[in-house]
């Protein structure tokens, strides 16, 4: 979750409308510290706009291809609820995937890079 | 309010004064300056440049003069006394064109060099025109001042067709005004919801059916792609799905973007908008900024409220008594007459934030108030606005709202009514002949009598005098009539649908048909769902009733399916894909299997099985490839398994009488035939299907959901059977004599099925549920049953029989498929890649 304001630079990855509302889309990052590490890029039903790494914290389920509602993202493999706002599972089960920050600005969706990077957690 | 200086005066005060001068002459300089004199009216000589040659008007009631509500005289806030009176130099019309902070002084279009001690940004923000061909035509405008009213009045003289850009607040002002003045308005959204900003799905939905029923075409989900033009004069506007839209003027009103190009001209600090502190003071301590073209904690603002806030703020810095801006909460209302509409804070819930909706379908009103640690964070209202303001005032305040929780929804009087806290007690206070429900017109009274009578679950209360059993809006009511008569002896009903609707399964598809409701957030308003858009259980069910009620209708959920359903093949563990292709009636040849082994190699398969269904699954397949994989399986003749989805899965047969030596009919043909007539079809859940040649039954018939056994004098056919995790063997439904008759009652007994049982209800609880007396009943009880049933099953599958994947490989929905870019970082920066 994330607690501090987030300062930093920033990727731009291009315009909203590349991902429909209730969908996801995904971005590789090739060569970071984890081999075929994904960022899932989340739009809601309401137009906000989410990222997580791509790994539900049950099974590893892509969680780019799970059903979107409201904040919450349900996983493909075993129906996890994950937050798409703190990366945490819902309800009874335990575990939290990273969130990835994010801003729309302009219409256009930027990630923050260190995090896209995985860099994150070595500064930290 | 201050006494007019005379010329003297102004002369004699001037040198003595401070220099303050104004870039902007709208809504937020002028009332800067406002603040500023009414608390030291001597301190500065004050000079306003203005782009716009007039005086300063009310930008945000630019729509009422659009509409023909007001005329502009009405909006003007200062007229040239103000000016005058206040000793304040207007030079309009003549823009800045520089500012150069060593000499302090401003240089405007004309040349003319303006010194200043303090200067004033307040330049507002331009709207934001997007970047497709044809932007640049005559008859494209923007909405943001009077001049793009006036073009837009002059346009609607001749009627014509209008398209608005930007399903927006602004947008949706511009087409109400310019549907007013008696032109066809077309708005072009991006979003599927309108306001998507300020309005959940719900709202949305509500707001768009309103605008519609008063003559506006509305486009969600649409994408321009180019502005056409006709002799250097717009004609209209292409969508990218090719649609084309006739216009005689375009209003683009997509946002906006704070104008900052002064700003950063200067070198001052500026990210999306001119950064400024609590005081309203730019990175150089001699500037000060305010309005939308500032960016303050982060934030930029659109609205007119934050920037009232900021003019106090930079008045009281401006006059040495500061006392902090510490940035706003912003609510809105739609100026469109007759629409009730408001939004306040932040509705997209998050951790620990909890949702409270109501909704009366009756009277179209949604309301939804988000709670977070027993503080009001959000509100959203449609078809009642009352109690907007007090929303708002308990959201900004903050206040602890624990105590009126329970009956925060129904409003502040109902809230603030001391004795009445608890929602049930103004139940008990209802009179006995209050009406509780209006579609059956049955009062407390009745239902009262009806629940002493023995009724004792809200479903016997439905059964014995019909309250809450038609609309079921007035279900909360009974309930409370329930609790209030029994206490801890009512029984619970039958399990809802999920925990967003107390109604079941039964209900919602008999409610779905009985009200004619085409579309999933017309259903959870007409019904009351108690979330704004569902949730996982819900989504896929209801898109589901509603495709089989309105066959050919009804258009496809995709955000409501599930991934495998999606991308039209099986998620494995490690996200990759599993693809089976359809071999009818389990035959294949050796050009399919050749296609097959050929995609195989070249897609990487990890694992090629052959599936218990009678065909061949190839396994690790990515996601990005599978349009790819498709497009080389059709070219071999080949179409979608749908081994991924709740529908006709596959056909299993035995070889028959073509090569058995026991065989008593041809069962391959017939399985042929039967696939051939029932792929594609969505089901409640997945379906199987097997024909066997005799009663050895070599194909398994007696354990799929239809199963036919041929015998020697025709063909008995089986229904609800399961291998899977409770083995069931089938009912014996009937014996037919011909193929045509088992073709028929197959396609019946389907679309009974599909008709009757509940979302992810396999046929055999279904049969054990309803009984097999009833499905035989249904079927065979009138002769013209079977026909009717079939002929139903058949319409639905011309709009279904249309093969997902030479779809996807024509190139439908190619993003459900690519990834939206690729990282590739290198020691010092990271390059990004678009996918394509």
């Amino acid at each position: 979750m994330i607690r501090e304001p987030v300062t930093g630079a920033w990727l731009d990855i291009g315009p909203v409308g590349q991902i429909s509302p209730g969908h996801a889309r995904t971005l590789p990052v090739a060569g970071g510290p984890d081999e075929s590490r994904e960022i899932a890029v989340f739009h809601t039903l309401e137009g906000r706009f989410y990222a997580l790494v791509n790994t539900c914290p049950h099974k590893a389920g892509p969680l780019s291809q799970g059903l979107v509602h409201g904040h919450v993202v349900t996983c493909p493999l075993h129906n996890w609820n994950i937050s798409l706002k703190t990366g945490e599972a819902q309800g009874e089960d335990r575990g939290c995937v990273p969130v990835i920050p994010l801003k729309v600005d302009a219409g256009r969706i930027y990630l923050l890079r260190a995090a896209v990077l995985g860099e994150n957690r070595r500064a930290a | 309010m201050n006494a007019p200086l005379s010329f003297n005066e102004r002369r004699s005060l001037a040198p003595m004064r401070e220099r303050l001068v104004v870039i902007g002459n709208g809504m937020a300089g002028c009332r800067a300056v406002e603040e500023i004199l009414a608390r030291d009216p001597a301190r500065y000589a004050i000079t306003i440049f203005g782009a716009e040659p007039r005086v300063n008007y009310n930008r945000i009631m630019l729509s009422p003069v659009l509409a023909g509500e007001k005329a502009f005289d009405d909006i003007v806030i200062n007229g040239e006394d103000w000016y005058a009176n206040n000793a304040i130099t207007l030079i309009a019309g003549d823009p800045v064109a520089a500012i150069d902070r060593a000499s302090q002084s401003v240089i405007a279009r004309s040349g003319r060099i303006e010194p200043y001690d303090r200067l004033l940004i307040a330049t507002g923000s331009d709207p934001f025109i997007i970047p497709v061909p044809g932007a640049e035509l005559a008859g494209v405008v923007t909405f943001r001042d009077l001049d793009d009213v006036e073009k837009m009045l002059k346009a609607a003289e001749g009627g014509g067709h209008a398209v608005v850009i930007g399903g927006g607040l602004l947008g949706l002002e511009a087409a109400h005004g310019l549907s007013l003045r008696g032109m066809a308005v077309t708005v072009i959204h991006l979003m599927p919801t309108l306001m998507e900003r300020q309005l959940d799905e719900a709202a949305g939905w509500l707001l768009k059916s309103e605008l519609e029923a008063r003559g506006q075409t509305i486009l969600t989900g649409a994408d321009t792609a180019e502005i056409v033009g006709d002799a250097g004069h717009v004609c209209g506007v292409r969508l990218k799905d090719g649609r084309e839209i006739a216009a005689d003027i375009v209003v683009m009103a997509v946002g906006i973007r704070p104008a900052t190009a002064l700003a950063r001209g200067a070198g001052l600090q500026v990210e999306r908008g001119i950064l400024v502190d609590d005081h309203m003071v730019t990175s150089d301590p001699a500037i000060m900024a305010v309005g939308e073209c500032v960016q303050h904690r982060g934030a930029c603002y659109g609205l007119v409220a934050p920037l009232w806030e900021m003019c106090r703020a930079l008045a009281d810095a401006a006059t040495g008594e500061p006392s902090g801006y510490e940035g706003s909460v912003t609510s809105t209302k739609l100026k469109v007459s007759g629409i009730d509409l408001f939004s306040a804070g932040d509705f997209s819930g998050g951790e620990g934030a909890e949702d409270i909706v109501l909704r009366d379908a009756a009277r179209g009103v949604y309301k939804r108030v988000i709670v977070r640690d027993d503080r009001l964070v959000g509100a959203v209202l449609y078809g009642d606005t009352g109690d907007g303001a007090w929303y708002f005032d308990l959201l900004k305040k903050g206040e602890d709202i624990a105590p009126i929780r329970e009956a925060l929804i129904f409003g502040q009087a109902f809230a603030s009514g001391g004795a009445q806290l608890d929602p049930s007690a103004a139940v008990a206070a209802l009179s006995d002949d209050a009406e509780i429900c209006g579609c059956n017109g049955v009062s407390k009274g009745k239902v009262i009598a009806c629940i002493a009578g023995g009724a004792h679950s809200l479903d016997a209360v439905r059964g014995g005098c019909k309250a809450s059993a038609s609309c079921g809006s007035c279900t909360g009511l009974v309930e409370t009539l329930l609790q209030l008569t029994l206490g801890e002896e009512v029984q619970s009903g039958p399990k809802s649908l999920c925990k967003c609707t107390s109604f079941t399964h039964a209900d919602v598809r008999r409610l779905i048909v009985e009200k004619g409701l085409k579309v999933i957030p017309q259903v959870m308003q007409a019904l009351g769902w108690s979330t704004p858009d569902g949730c996982a259980s819900c989504r896929p069910a209801l898109n589901y009733y509603l495709l089989c009620a309105w066959p050919g209708d009804y258009v496809d959920d995709q955000q409501s399916r599930f991934v495998n359903e999606r991308l039209h093949a099986n998620i494995q563990k490690d996200g990759t894909y599993s693809v089976v292709p359809r071999m009818w009636g389990g035959l294949t040849t050796p050009d399919e299997l050749r296609a097959i082994a050929d995609a195989a190699d070249k897609y990487g398969a990890r694992t090629v099985k052959v599936t218990g269904g009678q065909r061949i699954d190839l396994f690790g397949i990515h996601k990005e490839d599978l349009p790819a994989i498709w497009a080389d399986l059709n070219a071999a003749g080949m179409v979608s398994g749908h081994a991924y989805g709740k529908a006709l899965r596959t056909v299993k047969t035995c070889v028959g009488s073509e090569w058995c030596r026991f065989g008593t009919q041809d069962s391959t043909g017939l399985g042929v035939r039967i696939e051939r007539m029932t792929w594609g079809s969505w089901m409640p859940h997945k379906f199987k299907i097997a024909v066997s040649g005799c009663p050895r039954n070599c194909a398994e018939a007696t354990i799929k959901d239809f199963g036919v056994v041929c015998v020697d004098s025709g063909y008995e056919l089986h229904v609800g059977g399961n291998g899977g995790i409770k083995v069931r063997v089938t009912d014996l439904l009937c014996k037919v004599a011909t193929e045509e008759e088992a073709l028929d009652v197959c396609a019946a007994f389907i679309q009974l099925y599909r008709e009757q049982a509940w979302y992810l209800e396999r046929t055999a609880p279904w049969i054990e549920r309803v009984g097999l007396d009833h499905v035989k009943s249904a079927l065979f009880d009138d002769p013209d049953a079977i026909a009717s049933l079939a002929a139903r099953f058949r319409f639905s599958q011309g709009f279904m029989q249309d093969d997902p994947w030479a779809q996807r490989a024509a190139g439908a929905d190619a993003e459900l498929h690519q990834h939206l870019a690729e990282v590739r970082p290198f020691p010092t920066q990271a390059i990004l890649e678009a996918a394509e």
